[in-house]
């Protein structure tokens, strides 16, 4: 049995009201990749904080035992001297900063006084090697990709001469390809010797890296499975997150009837709105039928978001062409505001950054889109309004303790449903969702898809921008492949597989392009 | 969020509470070491009517700042200009020899306002100029044409309003009380004027919380309603009771009364009000829902000019002449009023009776200070402090609050405790400012009587 580098013995942790940590236990071995699973608001992320010293010690109970020493941090700097490294979510990295100079960021090269610049860059080039970027560390952060940025995040780890370096959600903003490329650079650390604890949501890619897969519930350490010897599939993993075995992770639409044709477009090209030489729609034709859900698949970048943004009312794009039917009728949406009233609807992508209003409350977001739904076009009916909040909280069975709660206090899948009633509630003939589930956690994404179900019973139409695969083969009737701004393929659900949407990309693309991850950013 | 226990009910509340406690040490000093009564009629009427412009200001400013934290700096000097104008055309000078009627002078003034106003919000709302640097151009060049105005008109770069402008028609909508009785005698329409407003405030209160019950939502408690329309009633009557005996009820207290009564209602009942709250709260979120932000931007601007000319209207009539000081640092009263209470200083969140909170304890500050003899640089400071205590303690009781209700907080009673240190640091504040001052000013005694 191999050296136990980090033992955390029943550490419980109390904010007012509620135990956020009960009793938990982790063991790490020296050399192996764990995975801490689990629903949001499980306590994954507190644990990790507690063991970091962003809680210091003190204000939780338990112990902390790290390479054969009990450990009090008191900051964050306390762990990182033991070699304790914690990644966050969200990258913390300057744009217009160098690669070289983010990865030394509070841990300067060259004397107290002055940094000593060559040395930097040195230092940088030579980390940057080990996790396998050609970039000159010379280069600004926005100018690389998302998957880039996350690989900088992690030389900058390795700067700090690491130890136990722990990657929460490392893969939520990365497409499949760079993806793939993280965890394979987490593999090749390993057999250097490296020690990471991951959190993430993405089972798939745990059960490819981990070694060993904790799941924490309700704030406690449920169980570990060791990949050598337990069954550690997903629909595994997932029956000890949520206490119940989840049978079927797409719920079956019965008896819709899909009708005519409600959308159309045709022949949709459009530019980009800094770059106006770069096609992000490139003679994209779609259509969508009364009661049907069609996905749209695509990596990150390959033009579906700006699709679905310049479809709706020209919020995003320059130089759009092409035409847009609805109902039969060719329309012209020039706003919002006309997209709204035409009947669209687009529930974005991006919840916290353009969706929601996070520091007003369910209630004010709820109504947002359609505040002629509650007022006279000039007064608001308060009574209505809260009304209309709190039937959707009902019905989306968000959970809040009111309406008047501010959604930035509420979870992701909390989040998730407040946006969609926002748009339900603004009654569109078509919703775009875009990565409708996207960090939410299993039983968040699986109501979710029940909502997405009703909305196709109650004869909308949907159109399911997703690049989760399965996500797309198991609720779409219809699915659109789009790569480099184009559509690649269409195909019934019913005939898709994983193998056959990849062929349609790769086909195209000619090669595994790892380029993607540069228009990501777009 | 609906919760009624009595702590967070005073915790909802702690800026009016420490209006009252602040109110009320002043009004005990004042009687302690200058034996001035702070509860006389005419101080009391003093303290509305010096500081009339802040709440119409305030009222603009607010509008701006829901926006996303954005301030107008040229409002200072907007009002000197306006100013400037008014006396330009209704006093016989070295460049108008035919004084204008009253109505024209009303016209001309509020034209500057609306082209100032549209030229503004284009700028900002269209040619997206950022708003500071928009007003602060503003700042610069109307004070510089306002002095200029006033210098090649009179030698003394000061135009007085005659009688028949200042105490005639001009005056009869800005300045003076209506119904205007002696001094010391109870001027019954007044009074009549605080009874039924009184009663109006009772009576839509009371029928809201019935339509609430009828349709079955939850309604705020017994107690609580009780509480409150009776201290709200104390202080209606409070203000009429003493300006009945100080003339009567000032005019400018309905131009008070109608600003913050429009804009209560547009900033809380109304769709417009909400898209001001969404803009500043996420703008893209605002865009993506069908709401045209630059229009909010162009009319957040734009109001604010037409406020700024009623202000301007209000301070020249009352202080009878038209000077090229007037208005400095008026911009920084407004803002601070909306600072102190509570909106939000990135925008999205606000209140206009927040902000009448925030502007009436500036105000006593104000008046306070100068009545037991505290030297004016002194206020300043204290003034400083207050305003700096108010966003500390908006954005830790913020940061606890978001704290408590994610339920990652460390200490559940951080919040109280932090409202308390507040509350001592603004008293004690206060006192060290007394205590150091109350010899030397001794002699140096600044009255507040106009």
């Amino acid at each position: 049995m191999a050296k136990v580098l980090l033992e955390m013995n029943s550490i419980t942790k109390t904010f007012p009201g509620v135990k956020a940590l009960d009793n938990v236990n982790l063991k790490v071995e020296e050399g192996e990749i764990h995975a801490l699973v689990g629903e949001n608001g499980a306590g994954k992320s507190t644990l990790m904080n507690v063991l970091s010293g962003i809680y210091p010690y003190g204000s939780y109970t338990g112990d902390i035992i790290y390479d054969g020493e009990v450990c009090n941090f008191h900051n964050i700097k306390d762990s990182e001297k033991k070699g304790i490294v914690i990644i966050h979510q969200e990258l913390a990295l300057i744009p217009y900063m160098t690669i070289g100079e983010n990865m030394f960021l509070g841990n300067e090269q060259g004397s107290k006084w002055c940094i000593d610049w060559n040395k930097t860059y040195a230092e940088a080039d030579k980390y940057l090697e080990m996790v396998g970027l050609t970039d000159s560390s010379k280069t600004l952060i926005k100018d690389i990709g998302t998957g880039k940025q996350q690989l900088v995040e992690i030389a900058k780890a390795l700067a700090k001469h690491a130890k136990l370096l722990i990657l929460d959600e490392p893969t939520s903003s990365l497409n499949e390809t760079d993806s793939r490329a993280l965890l394979d650079l987490m593999k090749k650390l390993k057999g250097e010797g490296m020690t990471m604890i991951i959190i993430s949501h993405k089972l798939n890619e745990v059960s490819y890296v981990a070694d060993k897969i904790t799941v924490v519930r309700d704030g406690s350490t449920i169980e570990t499975l060791d990949a050598a010897i337990d069954d550690i599939s997903e629909t595994r993993i997932i029956k000890g997150m949520v206490g119940r075995e989840i049978t079927d992770r797409f719920p079956k639409r019965h008896g819709v009837e899909i009708g005519d044709v409600m959308m159309e477009v045709k022949d949709w090209t459009v530019y980009h709105p800094e770059f106006s030489e770069r096609k992000v729609c490139d003679g994209v034709s779609i259509d969508v039928r009364a009661g049907e859900v069609v996905g749209i698949y695509g990596l990150m970048g390959a033009g579906r978001t700006e699709l679905a943004m310049s479809i709706f009312g020209r919020s995003y794009g320059i130089g759009i062409s092409g035409e847009l039917w609805l109902r039969g009728n060719p329309v012209t949406l020039k706003s919002p505001k006309q997209a709204i009233e035409a009947g669209l609807a687009y529930v974005t992508e991006d919840r916290k950054g353009n969706g929601l209003v996070l520091s007003n409350s369910i209630l004010r977001n709820t109504t947002l889109a359609n505040l002629k739904g509650v007022s006279n076009g000039t007064f608001i009916d308060k009574d209505k309004e809260y009304e209309v909040a709190q039937e959707y909280v009902e019905k989306l069975r968000t959970k809040t303790p009111s309406v008047d709660q501010l959604v930035g206090n509420l979870s992701g899948g909390n989040q998730q449903k407040v946006l969609l009633a926002k748009w339900m509630f603004a009654n569109p003939d078509v919703l775009i969702l875009d990565e409708p589930t996207r960090g939410i956690d299993v039983g968040a994404k699986y109501e979710i898809y029940c909502i997405i179900n009703d909305l196709a019973k109650a004869g909308k139409s949907v159109v399911m921008i997703s690049s989760e695969l399965p996500e797309v083969i198991g609720m779409s009737d219809r699915i659109y492949i789009m790569n480099q701004a184009k559509i690649v393929g269409e195909m019934k659900a019913s005939e898709a597989t994983q193998e056959n949407i990849m062929a349609c990309i790769v086909g195209v693309s000619g090669e595994k392009n790892y380029a993607d991850g540069e228009g990501s950013e777009a | 969020m609906n919760d009624f226990s009595v702590k967070s009910v005073l915790k909802k509340n702690v800026m009016t509470i420490a209006l009252f406690g602040i109110y009320v040490l002043f009004v005990v000093l004042a009687l302690v070491f200058k034996s001035t009564n702070m509860l006389e009629p005419s101080i009391v009427s003093s303290l509305i009517e010096q500081n009339a412009y802040v709440f119409v200001l305030g009222a603009g400013m607010l509008m701006c700042m829901l926006t996303g934290g954005n301030i107008d700096l040229s409002v200072g000097s907007v009002v000197c200009f306006v100013g400037a104008i008014v006396g330009l055309f209704s006093v016989e000078n070295r460049i108008i020899q035919m004084p204008l009627s009253v109505p024209v002078v009303l016209l001309i003034a509020l034209g500057v306002g609306v082209a100032y106003g549209a030229l503004l919000g284009f700028l900002i709302a269209y040619v997206r100029i950022p708003p500071w640097i928009a007003t602060l151009a503003g700042y610069l060049a109307f004070r510089g044409l306002g002095t200029q105005i006033l210098t090649k008109a009179s030698e003394t770069n000061a135009l007085s309003l005659p009688n028949t402008v200042a105490s005639g028609e001009l005056s009869d909508i800005f300045s003076g009380r209506l119904f205007e009785t002696d001094w010391g005698v109870m001027n019954i329409p007044c009074v009549i004027m605080g009874v039924v407003g009184v009663m109006v405030f009772v009576f839509i209160t009371l029928s809201a919380r019935n339509k609430k019950i009828r349709k079955g939502y939850q309604a705020d408690p017994v107690w609580y309603v009780a509480v409150k329309l009776s201290l709200i009633s104390a202080v209606i009557m409070f203000f009429t009771i003493e300006f009945s005996f100080d003339g009567g009820m000032p005019t400018v207290v309905l131009w008070i009364l109608g600003v913050l009564l429009l804009y209560g209602i547009v900033t809380e009942k109304t769709t417009i009000g909400r898209h001001f709250m969404t803009v500043g709260g996420n703008a893209e979120a605002a865009r993506l829902s069908g709401i045209n932000n630059k229009r909010v931007m162009f009319f957040a601007y734009f109001n604010m000019a037409i406020l700024t000319v009623i202000a301007a209207l209000i301070v020249t009539v009352r202080t009878g002449a038209a000077n090229s000081f007037a208005g400095q640092e008026y911009e920084l009263d407004a803002i601070a009023a909306c600072i102190v209470g509570g909106v939000s200083a990135y925008g999205g969140a606000g209140t206009v009776i927040g902000m009448v909170v925030g502007a009436t304890l500036i105000g006593v500050i104000n008046q306070g200070m100068s009545l037991v003899g505290v030297d004016q640089n002194w206020i300043k400071i204290v003034k400083g402090l207050v305003l700096l205590a108010a966003v500390v303690f908006e954005i830790v009781s913020k940061k606890s609050k978001e704290k408590s209700s994610k339920i990652q907080t460390k200490k559940s009673s951080s919040a109280e405790d932090e409202i308390a240190k507040a509350q001592a640091e603004i008293e004690k504040a206060i006192k060290d400012a007394l205590d150091e001052t109350a010899e030397p000013s001794a002699e140096s005694v600044v009255t507040t009587e106009s």
